[in-house]
């Protein structure tokens, strides 16, 4: 009779849409921040490995770093942490940090220079998939004996050449910079894993909050750490919620269960704004979304068909119609708001220009090629809408949609026609994306660049790559951000990539929850500024 | 084998005996279904296009990182090698680790498990007590407005989409009127606080004496278990009207009434009596079904049970995870069927 009963009241309801009954609001704790958001991709909470977005956010909050954002103030770029101050060497090789004093882990344990050295060698020696972000200046196991180095209050890192600062303290703010209270990891080692496996579930940090416990797919919950040196968090204990569902968040956040909702889409971000009490915010993020085309591939290595294809793109059409508010038009492949962003747009949709350059190219009837795209919803409308405006000009799209692992396999392998990815940065320094987008110094099948997206598309570039790598040991920021916004342009112009979006994230949340960032396009989540 | 060859040389057999011999065939068939589904489950898991270990170190892996891992799992050796090598670990009780949340399989499944466990009995229970009578009832007035509902209520547990169901439910229910607790199984701040015995919050909240919280847990899983206790509601019902229809045009009921029956004993005692057994191969099979978990259920109401555990872990080839909940589904299936069969005993004295 239940069923009955359920029957008779979804019919009753379709019917009287316009019905409303008074929600009955629960309200949460007023010191405990409750989050809803998709959190199935941690693997582990160990900063030396930790590499997804959902691991970050969560490691922001556990652990303090030499430099940092301020979470009010993401513009002014990095500023000190647990460094207090630092000066660079005539060489610019050599950078020595002077920490903060009085600073304790949540063991109550200092804070104190070894600890930096043993977090930041331990990163190389691990030699996990982030490390990358700081053994690009040129640390190994073999030499961090050397070229990091710890001597009473005061931690030296020296680089195998002359960097940009920016660009090493830069990095110093991505997650694998975390500082690790050495002693207490230690005391927890396991067959000589300086404690990987237990770092996975355990925090040992000196930030703002400390790990309760990480339940696989199911939670995350963090506790105050009221010791935590830029002054006690007001929320005193944060649980992410992992929902699936954007249907099922918005139901949450209406119903006054949760505080926050990351993941809603366009249909419930608009659902949402009209109750009241809630309100929505928008923030740029640092993901991109393109597509690329295999130099492997005959017809796809022609110039001007990588051009004309550019042109097959209705930017301006995705953008507002299923994109509508989560991705904004953006061509270039670094993301706004980092150093040597440019927001030029020259291409959109141009049917005609494109036939004109596919005849020059030898395909006036055009050709068939494969798309291959993962099975998220919004990529593989991003692929039916290619497939429609390609086929305007007489080319036959096959779309592939696979699962994330199997599509990543065959791009690994350069075994695509055309791929429709999203790049996210790794850290908040240009490098990040023109290491990948423009860098390719090995084009060979040996090389195994699996790492880098020019190699992924069988991209040759080596005239770009040294252009790319002179500008990271570039100092002066001015003239740094215009070498950038020079490679940028003529990326635009010659690379089998067609940057299209960049994300915007869009969040519920309630009235009352003030001060919550993401960290735009630069960093993580921080919790310790909210209030309530 | 051993306990056949016994057998054939033993020339007394005792009651005891039998007992083990039927002991140890039942053991004997457990033993060789769990092998051929682990078998089975491998070696599709292996051949799918998907790379295990880009799960564990990501997209941006350097290829050294990539085969240090690679070497790690072992994924170089012949197949049939890794599965025997499997094997012996599973038989040591060992599933390995799960590539994805980096736990034990067996913690996993045995935290997942229990919730997917809470909603599959009560679901079935209350399939049980509505759908039964729902179905004698309907068999008895065959025909009338009664069996009309009866149709249309199970109808429409066959076709409706469980997720919309699912959904509509939440906004009504929840969303709405507000009687009941919306997805996850207690409200978000009330996780980890009774101290977990049988991973079902139901159970441990009792134990504890913590009513707050098993009232509060109630609110959160009569919707989702209403929800799937409707699915097997529609099942069992037509199921039972069938078998009833079947035994109510027989002979020996109109032999009972031309007796001078009452109408109650003709219908509970002989009809029903004779189609227990058939009921219960129903009632159990519907049971194990909700038990491999109820995928788009487990995500709509976020309940961490073992359908979406499994599934989660397919799309990411974390094939250790995999198996680890095959088997344990696999295992659960069996052990129906066996209790099934004695069941069959208890109330058909031919089967014995």
């Amino acid at each position: 009779m239940n069923a009955l009963r359920s029957t008779i009241f979804s019919t009753a309801v379709i019917l009287a849409a316009g019905v409303s009954f008074a929600p009955a609001i629960a309200a949460t704790p007023g010191n405990m921040l409750i989050i809803a958001a998709q959190i199935d991709d941690i693997t582990t909470l160990d900063p030396a490995q930790s590499f997804e977005f959902s691991g970050s956010d969560v490691n922001r909050n556990l652990y303090s770093k030499l430099v940092g954002f301020d979470p009010a103030n993401l513009d002014a770029g990095y500023i000190p942490a647990l460094a207090e101050s630092w000066t660079v060497s005539e060489d610019g090789k050599t950078i020595t940090f002077t920490m903060r004093e009085g600073v304790t882990f949540e063991s109550g344990n200092p804070v104190t220079a070894q600890d930096v050295e043993w977090s930041l060698r331990r990163v190389i020696t691990l030699n996990k998939t982030p490390s990358f972000i700081l053994s690009q200046f040129g640390f190994t196991p073999e030499n961090v004996g050397e070229t990091i180095v710890a001597d009473g209050n005061t931690i030296s890192i020296t680089t195998d050449k002359r960097y940009a600062t920016s660009f090493v303290l830069n990095c110093l703010t991505a997650t694998v910079g975390s500082i690790i209270d050495s002693q207490t990891a230690m005391a927890n080692e396991v067959d000589g894993d300086l404690a990987n496996e237990w770092l996975r579930t355990h925090s040992a940090g000196s930030g703002a909050y400390t790990l309760g416990n990480w339940k696989p797919n199911e939670s995350v919950t963090l506790n105050a750490n009221n010791d935590f040196f830029r002054g006690a968090p007001a929320m005193q204990r944060v649980i992410v919620r992992n929902i699936q569902e954007s249907a099922t968040q918005r139901l949450l956040l209406e119903n006054g269960d949760i505080d926050v909702a990351r993941n809603l889409n366009p249909e419930d971000v608009a659902g949402v704004s009209a109750v009241d009490g809630i309100a929505v915010d928008s923030e740029l993020r640092g993901r991109l979304m393109y597509i690329s085309m295999n130099q492997k591939n005959e017809i796809l290595s022609n110039p001007k068909v990588v051009e004309a294809l550019k042109y097959l793109i209705d930017y301006e059409g995705m953008q507002n119609s299923f994109l509508n508010g989560q991705y904004t038009i953006h061509q270039a492949f670094l993301p706004a708001t980092y150093l040597g962003a440019i927001d030029d747009t020259p291409f959109s949709l141009d049917i005609e220009k494109a036939k004109a350059l596919l005849a020059e190219a030898g395909y006036p009837d055009g050709f068939e090629i494969g798309i291959v795209v993962r099975e998220a919803q919004e990529r593989i409308e991003i692929a039916q809408s290619i497939q429609n405006t390609f086929g305007q000009a007489g080319i036959t799209v096959n779309i592939q949609v696979g699962t994330g692992k199997q599509i990543l396999g065959i791009y690994r392998a350069r075994e695509h026609d055309i791929y429709v990815g999203a790049w996210g940065p790794d850290y908040p320094d240009p490098n990040t994306n023109a290491g990948t987008f423009a860098f390719n110094p090995d084009n060979s099948d040996e090389a195994g660049a699996t790492g880098l997206l020019a190699w992924r598309n069988a991209w040759s570039i080596p005239e770009m790559s040294d252009a790319t790598l002179a500008a990271v040991v570039e100092n002066d920021r001015d003239t740094r951000a215009a070498m950038y916004e020079a490679i940028q342009r003529e990326h635009q112009e010659t690379s089998p990539f067609a940057v299209m979006f960049q994300k915007i994230e869009q969040t519920g949340r309630q009235e009352n929850v003030q001060g919550l960032s993401l960290g735009g396009a630069i960093t993580a989540v921080s919790y310790w500024n909210v209030t309530k | 084998m051993a306990m056949a060859e016994t057998s054939r040389k033993g020339r007394r057999r005792s009651p005891l005996f039998g007992i083990a011999k039927k002991t140890g065939s039942t053991l004997l068939t457990i033993a060789v279904t769990m092998l051929g589904l682990l078998f089975v489950t491998f070696f599709i898991g292996r051949v799918m296009p998907v790379d295990p270990v880009l799960s564990i170190v990501g997209e941006r892996a350097t290829a050294e990182q990539h085969q240090a891992v690679f070497l790690e799992l072992g994924l170089d050796k012949p197949l049939i090698t890794q599965f025997l090598i499997y094997l012996g670990d599973v038989v040591q009780g060992d599933f390995g680790k799960s590539l994805r949340t980096g736990f034990p399989v067996w913690d996993d499944v045995t935290r997942v498990f229990p919730a997917t466990m809470e909603l599959a009995t009560l679901g079935t229970l209350i399939g049980v007590f509505l759908g039964v009578p729902l179905g004698v009832l309907a068999a008895v007035k065959r025909g009338t407005w009664i069996d009309q509902i009866a149709r249309v209520v199970a109808l429409i547990g066959y076709s409706m989409p469980v997720f919309w169901l699912a959904i509509m439910g939440l906004m009504i229910f929840y969303g709405k009127l507000g009687w009941v607790s919306g997805p996850g199984r207690v409200d978000i701040f009330f996780e980890d606080i009774v101290p977990n015995v049988t991973g079902m919050i139901l159970i441990d909240s009792i134990i504890a004496r913590d009513w707050t919280i098993f009232w509060n847990a109630v609110s959160h899983i009569i919707l989702p278990a209403s929800l799937l206790g409707y699915y097997s509601l529609a099942y069992i019902s037509r199921m039972t009207r069938s078998f009833m229809l079947e035994q109510l045009s027989a002979e020996y009921i109109t032999t009972a009434r031309v007796k001078g029956m009452s109408e109650w004993a003709v219908v509970w005692k002989h009809a029903f009596g004779n189609i227990k057994v058939p009921l219960i191969t129903v009632i159990a099979l519907s049971y194990a079904g909700l038990l491999e978990g109820s995928v788009l259920t487990e995500i709509i109401f976020s309940w961490p049970g073992i359908g979406k555990y499994i599934t989660i872990s397919l799309l990411s080839a974390d094939m250790n995870a995999v198996m680890g909940g095959t088997v344990v589904v696999g295992l659960v299936f069996v052990l129906l069927n066996i209790f099934a069969e004695l069941l069959y005993k208890f109330f058909d004295p031919r089967a014995k």
